[in-house]
């Protein structure tokens, strides 16, 4: 039959760390990943309550130097790129010229025309090809992916654990800003960035030092309550929180503003791929609407499942699952603009049955400063 | 650690069966497999039962499985504890997590399943892939 491994996923320099701690492993985006080890709810809990820490080596990271770097990234992605300082990010997304996203990113600048941009696993190729083909101006444009191990430490305890390990002065370091770092000894780049909703850090650095931060940070935190968190649970922490994912709440055909995107969409930063299409859709509307559902019955809204608003199928969930922390069912779905407002009812089709479900606002989820 | 007294399908249900009454459930490795069980979706009294047709599903955080039957006939019994406390599969699946009773149409369906001997080796093979 076939494997993860006949298949040919990747595996990142943590692989037998997972495997001894007994993660179940599945494929994800082309890589081998750890989808829980103690288990989703337990780990998701881990990260709200305490802190969790994250192999998130699979994402991709794409190089942008020279002085055609700033001019490149202000063409193709939605983010105003400029008002970056050195050692700020921002989070955006690479444009189609329909106004929809390649893949959601986090750009950092790193230096006066040095630029990191951190994307999806399954799209990095994607990516990197795309900036490629519009790189008429002449940019250094690198796909360094394999030269970065990434590990995500988050949680409410993820400052006070990390301040263990490294000198750098975390009080000073704000929310989307990053820096050079030495942390367990490995030398690498530290981002207040994260996926889960919660204070935390993603930090990047050379692969062969992987085993070595990683039980290091599990090591000093071990007492305060960090655990080792899996692709599942990261999957529940950033729906609770409202984050979308690519492939689920994005993609080709819909654009940033039906995304509920419009806040890293700068149209006025200037000339940008798919500015257009986002423009018209400013004056005339959009054609479809992301919204927040929770159940009202007992049943779980899936990936998939078609909506129902009046008897008629009017979308389906994009994403849904039991929320761990807010001990709910909830989802995204796309609805027609009209039909969206929180507190109106839907009816989501859960194999047989018909089951009442009502949208809310978003974040589900919002931490406590 | 697989009670001798059940039998055992592919799909990792188990059946213990008194005469033409069965008890069907699913097995200890079916619940390491799928984690933390958050939802359960069972038949009602008096629905009919296919062997290997599902008959509901078992969902954990991540994922929906289907429930497939080892026998055929008729639904008698409901473990109503699975609806508030789906966690029980976790913690019991041989015992209080029991799904569904059913009152057997054709005995001579059993033969076809594996005895307890039988499915852990069956168990260990799955491992080795």
């Amino acid at each position: 039959m076939a494997t993860p491994e006949t298949r040919g996923a990747k595996r990142t320099a943590l692989y037998a760390i997972h495997k001894a701690a007994g993660a179940k492993m599945a494929e994800f985006g082309g890589w081998e990943m750890p989808i829980e080890y103690a288990g989703i709810t337990q780990e998701h809990l881990a990260v709200r309550n305490a802190a969790g820490i994250f192999d998130v080596s699979h994402m991709g990271e794409i190089s942008v130097r020279g002085p055609q770097a700033l001019g490149l990234l202000q063409e193709l992605t939605s983010n105003d790129v400029a008002r970056l300082k050195v050692f700020q990010a921002q989070y955006s997304a690479l444009m189609y010229p329909e106004g929809s996203a390649v893949d959601d990113c986090v750009v950092h600048r790193l230096g006066e025309d040095h630029y990191f941009i951190c994307v999806n696993a399954a799209n990095t190729d994607k990516d990197f090809e795309w900036i490629v083909a519009h790189n008429k101006a002449g940019a250094e444009v690198q796909n360094v992916s394999s030269q970065y191990s990434q590990i995500a430490l988050q949680g409410p305890r993820a400052a006070d654990i990390l301040s263990k390990v490294t000198g750098f002065d975390l009080a000073s370091l704000r929310y989307y800003w990053c820096g050079d770092a030495q942390c367990c000894g490995v030398k690498g780049l530290l981002a207040r960035t994260g996926y889960t909703g919660e204070d935390g850090f993603e930090f990047y650095f050379a692969p062969e030092n992987s085993e070595r931060v990683w039980n290091a940070l599990l090591e000093t935190g071990r007492d305060e309550g960090l655990q080792p968190v899996g692709l599942g649970a990261r999957n529940t922490l950033r729906l609770e929180a409202g984050y979308p994912l690519y492939g689920h709440e994005l993609d080709q055909d819909t654009t940033l503003l039906e995304a509920n995107l419009g806040w890293i969409c700068k149209l006025d930063k200037g000339e940008f791929l798919g500015r257009n299409v986002l423009q018209k859709q400013l004056e005339e509307g959009v054609r479809k609407k992301l919204v927040g559902l929770e159940m009202l019955e007992p049943g779980i809204a899936r990936d998939g499942y078609p909506v129902w608003m009046e008897s008629q199928k009017v979308g389906q969930v994009t994403s849904g699952s039991p929320a761990p922390f807010l001990k709910k069912n909830i989802g995204l779905a796309f609805v027609p603009p009209a039909a969206a407002g929180a507190g109106r009812e839907m009816k989501i089709e859960i194999r047989t049955r018909q089951v009442r479900a009502r949208q809310v606002p978003l974040p589900f989820y919002k931490r406590q400063k | 650690m697989y009670p001798d007294e059940f039998q055992y399908t592919k799909d990792h249900e188990w059946i213990q069966v008194d005469e033409d009454t069965g008890t069907i459930g699913i097995t200890d490795h079916a619940q390491k497999e799928l984690g933390d069980i958050v939802y359960v979706e069972l038949p009602k009294i008096g629905d009919p039962l296919a062997a290997s047709e599902t008959f509901g599903t078992v969902e954990s955080v991540k994922a929906v499985s289907e429930v497939y039957s080892p026998v055929t006939g008729e639904v008698t019994g409901v473990n109503g504890k699975l609806q508030n406390h789906p966690e029980i599969l976790n913690t019991d699946p041989h015992g209080s997590a029991w799904l569904v009773r059913v009152h057997l149409s054709d005995p001579k369906e059993l033969e076809k399943l594996m005895s307890a001997e039988e499915y852990e080796a069956y168990i260990q093979e799955d491992k080795a892939h």
